[in-house]
Order: C-alpha cells, then sequence, then structure tokens
C-alpha cells in the first residue's frame, strides 16, 4: 500500500504487510545505493503488527518506480548470489570426489 | 587581475592537486568504510556506509552497480557435510547477509508435528509435555512435497503426515527408553476412528487421504521417518504404556522453532589481525603467548633475531586479548573484520541439506521482491 501525495510522487511511504526487517533492511540497502534516492528509511510501528513501512524520497523520479526498481535490483542480486553458489557449491563437490579418487 | 594571471587562474582546478584522491578515497575513510576496527573498549565503524552519495565531494562513488557486483561476488565453499556446512561469502553487504539468514531460521517450512491424539499415556510424563517433545523431534520429509494446512481444512495426504506411536513396557520387566525411531509413519493416514453421532454412518477416522503417501513417488523408495533414531522421547516404568497418533504438517520458524529447518544458521566477519610495527625477540613471544588461538607465529629473521607474524588471521575469535596489558599493545597489533565478507555456517536439522536450504532462502527473499514488485505494479 502506498501513502503519498497526489501532487508529490517523489516522496511516499510504503506499507507492506507480513514483512519484517528481512526484505525491508535489504531493500533499505539497495534503495539508499541508488543515485536517485535522496532518502530511504524503514520502521516497524509495532512488534505484534507484522507490518512494516518503508520511506522513499527521491530527487524527482516518482518514489514508487525507484521502489521497484530497487527490489529489482534486490532480486537480480540474489539470482546471482544463487548462481554463483550452486557454481561454488558444484565446484566443491567435484574436488573432493577428485581428491577422495586419488 | 592581468591577463595572464586570469588565464593561470583559469588552468587551475583544485582537483589537480596532489593530495586530492583520485577515484580512491583516503586511506582512513576507506578503512572505515570497508573495516571495523576493534578497540580494547569497543569496536568502532560498525555501520556501513548506505548512502550512494556519502562520498560525492570527493568525487566518489558509493553506490552500487548490478555489473561490479556480479564480477566482486565470490563464495568459497569451505565445508559441505550431510547436515552441515560453511561457505564464505565475500562481496556482498551484511543487510543482504543478514536477510539469508533470518529467511533460513524463520522462513523456510518443514514438517513437524503439530497434533498430538493421546489414546493411552500411563508415563510419568504429562501429555502437553509428551507432546511438546514430539514437536521438536526433525522430520525427514521435503517440505516441498506438500501444502499447507489451513483451518478450515481436512488433514488428506498432501498436508499432513500421521505417525503411530505403540509402547509398553510389560509389568516385571525393566524401565524401557523410547526413542523416535518407535515412532511408525502411516502412510495410509489416522488409524484411530473418530466417534460419530450417527450410527449408520461408516467409521470416518482423524484424516481423510484419498490414496496411500507410499505409492506417491517420492516416498516409496525413501519412507519417511524422524532424522535421528535415538532421539528419547519418554522412559517407561513396568506396566506403563504409551498409545498415541502424531500428525505433522507444514509451517514456519516464525510460527514456532519446531518449524525451523536449522539448528543455527550464523556468519561472523572474517577477521583481519595487522601488525602495525615490527614485533621482536622476547616482545614477539609474549605476543604469541598471549592468544589463546594461536593466531601469530615467529619467524627467524636470521642473527638471531625472530619476528612475529599473523599466521592463522582466521581463527581469531577476537577476545583482544593480544591487546591488552596497556596502550603499547594497542599500538602493535589492529584487530579489524572485513565488512562484506561473511564465513557463513548452517547446521541443517536433517529434513533437507544445507546448501538446498541456502538456495531455497535465496529463492524466499526473490519472491518477495517480486510480490512487492507485482503489488505496485
Ligand atoms: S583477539 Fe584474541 S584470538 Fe584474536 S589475535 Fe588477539 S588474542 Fe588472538
Amino acid at each position: 500500500m502506498e501513502h503519498g501525495s497526489l501532487q508529490d510522487p517523489s516522496r511516499a511511504t510504503f506499507s507492506f504487510v507480513d514483512e519484517d526487517h528481512t526484505l525491508a533492511n535489504a531493500v533499505r540497502f539497495t534503495l539508499n545505493q541508488d543515485p536517485r534516492v535522496s532518502f530511504c528509511g524503514y520502521s516497524i510501528p509495532h512488534p505484534s503488527d507484522a507490518r512494516v513501512n518503508i520511506r522513499v524520497q527521491t530527487t524527482g523520479d516518482p518514489a514508487r518506480e525507484v521502489l521497484k526498481d530497487g527490489c529489482q535490483n534486490l532480486m537480480l542480486m540474489c539470482h546471482h548470489v544463487r548462481s554463483t553458489f550452486d557454481k561454488a557449491v558444484g565446484d566443491y563437490r567435484t574436488n573432493t570426489t577428485e581428491m577422495e579418487n586419488d | 587581475m592581468s591577463k595572464q594571471e586570469n588565464k593561470e587562474n583559469k588552468k587551475f582546478s583544485i582537483w589537480d592537486l596532489p593530495d586530492v584522491p583520485m577515484g580512491q578515497l583516503p586511506p582512513h575513510l576507506q578503512l572505515q568504510r570497508t573495516r571495523v576496527v576493534c578497540k580494547a573498549d569497543a569496536p568502532i565503524h560498525t555501520d556501513t556506509v548506505l548512502y550512494s552519495g556519502a562520498y560525492a565531494s570527493m568525487g566518489i562513488d558509493n553506490s552500487l552497480h548490478l555489473d561490479s557486483f556480479r564480477s566482486n561476488f565470490k563464495v568459497e565453499v569451505i565445508r559441505l557435510t550431510k547436515d552441515d556446512m560453511e561457505f564464505d561469502m565475500i562481496g556482498i553487504d551484511a543487510a543482504i547477509a543478514n536477510a539469508f539468514r533470518r529467511i533460513l531460521i524463520s522462513e523456510l517450512p518443514t514438517m513437524a508435528i503439530e497434533k498430538v491424539l493421546i489414546a493411552n499415556n500411563t508415563s510419568l510424563i504429562q501429555d502437553e509435555v509428551l507432546s511438546h517433545r514430539l514437536g521438536l523431534i526433525p522430520i525427514n520429509a521435503d517440505p516441498r512435497l506438500f501444502e499447507y494446512l489451513s483451518a478450515n481444512d481436512t488433514p488428506n495426504e498432501k498436508n499432513t503426515i500421521v505417525f503411530k506411536l505403540h509402547v509398553h513396557c510389560k509389568p516385571g520387566e525393566p524401565r524401557c527408553t523410547v526413542y523416535s525411531e518407535e515412532l511408525k509413519w502411516l502412510p495410509n493416514g489416522s488409524e484411530f476412528i473418530k466417534e460419530s453421532e450417527k450410527v449408520d454412518t461408516k467409521p470416518s477416522t482423524y484424516t481423510s487421504f484419498s490414496c496411500s503417501q507410499n505409492s506417491l513417488q517420492n516416498f516409496s523408495s525413501n519412507p519417511i521417518s524422524p532424522t535421528e533414531d535415538k532421539i528419547i522421547i519418554a522412559k517407561l516404568g513396568p506396566g506403563q504404556e504409551i498409545e498415541l497418533e502424531a500428525h505433522a504438517v507444514k509451517g514456519m520458524g516464525k510460527t514456532h522453532a519446531k518449524w525451523s529447518p536449522v539448528a543455527t544458521a550464523w556468519y561472523r566477519m572474517l577477521p583481519e589481525v595487522v601488525l602495525l610495527e615490527e614485533v621482536e625477540d622476547e616482545i614477539a613471544e609474549e605476543l604469541k603467548k598471549k592468544c589463546p588461538v594461536k593466531v601469530f607465529d615467529i619467524e627467524d629473521i636470521g642473527k638471531g633475531k625472530k619476528r612475529a607474524t599473523v599466521a592463522r588471521p582466521r581463527a581469531c575469535t577476537l577476545c583482544r586479548e593480544c591487546i591488552r596489558g596497556g596502550e603499547e599493545w594497542e599500538k602493535r597489533v589492529a584487530l579489524r573484520r572485513v565488512k562484506d565478507h561473511f564465513i557463513f555456517t548452517i547446521e541443517s536439522t536433517g529434513a533437507m541439506p544445507p546448501e538446498v536450504l541456502f538456495t531455497e532462502a535465496v529463492k524466499i527473499l526473490e519472491d518477495k521482491c517480486e510480490r512487492v514488485i507485482t503489488e505496485l505494479s
């Protein structure tokens, strides 16, 4: 859910249900690394409410698009992490079986 | 101002001054950005510099580019066994490494015993304590093959695993121990008959399986059981008996820790131990003796002189013993941690191998991002 103003799409607060620090902190990281973002932070209004608010302020672009790009970036990073990890595990396996065979 | 002076002024730019760093942070800022420095009293520079424009005034871009991430990110597997693994993850921020850790602990589903139907329990251990103990037994079943059981679903072969436990210690015999291996899997579902008010209906059980789980291809070759055989469930005295049925369902660690697929998942940053000055002779010996995990070694540099070297920085536990004993020690040794190098350890409870757990965790983070993207579109 987005809470923003109609006049100025460059600043908005997004409220995610059923999410916590796991996603919010990771997204905050990718957003802060984006040069279009002038401010980004998150808060969990109440610990027993499964909800997190992410505030995004940009230098002009619509906050919604920038947030989407942030998530997209995070997703691509995850994808790369996964393929690198799988490759590393594969390498480890071939190396250890080679050593056993020697 | 004469014309010539003006021309000189124009040519002059402060970026040409020799002390302006070109594309590189000055060493003290670089240290602050990439290392946690552990002082004798407390660590400093523990946070990561997030903002992309943090060093803009120095002409340095702190933003993250996918391409550079892709070329810098590395994974090295150190140890990989059936249920535990250690690997180095290099070139990633703590925010994301921590997301993986949190997902591993609390958002990866597994199967665990949730409902226990007790027909008879004359043992010393109370029903509720017994049920709790049963819940914590890890079960060797791939949760990806099951569905969640929601409140108004009937338990069926796709969302429930049924175990039976019937043990009896005969009167006159010595006390016996009930182990997890005595939990017998019932691929056809519950065997307990439900009492119904209508007499004419045909007897129903507590589950409604439409087929045997045994016939599902994945389980016929690999029957479901607790991952460990020798977990003690209870002890029975002569004449005591336990008869029960345990229903395992799919769940997540954030609901209850029994559904957590890992015993632990944790990381530490790579320690970096640096000798700031030459440490020689007696002091070298003293330094070597100070460290309980033998980080330092001594090498001969000829002429009867000895010098301390940092041989095994990875073993450092950051106990800070080596910088205790006065100012002079803090001047000799610097203890640091590399902020983007994580030594990740995953200990699985046995339901899934650790490398699968990690890839699943990464996938979950991807799914979360995707959900946000579709919600915003
Ligand atoms: S901090 Fe402790 S473990 Fe690390 S080098 Fe110093 S004495 Fe050794």
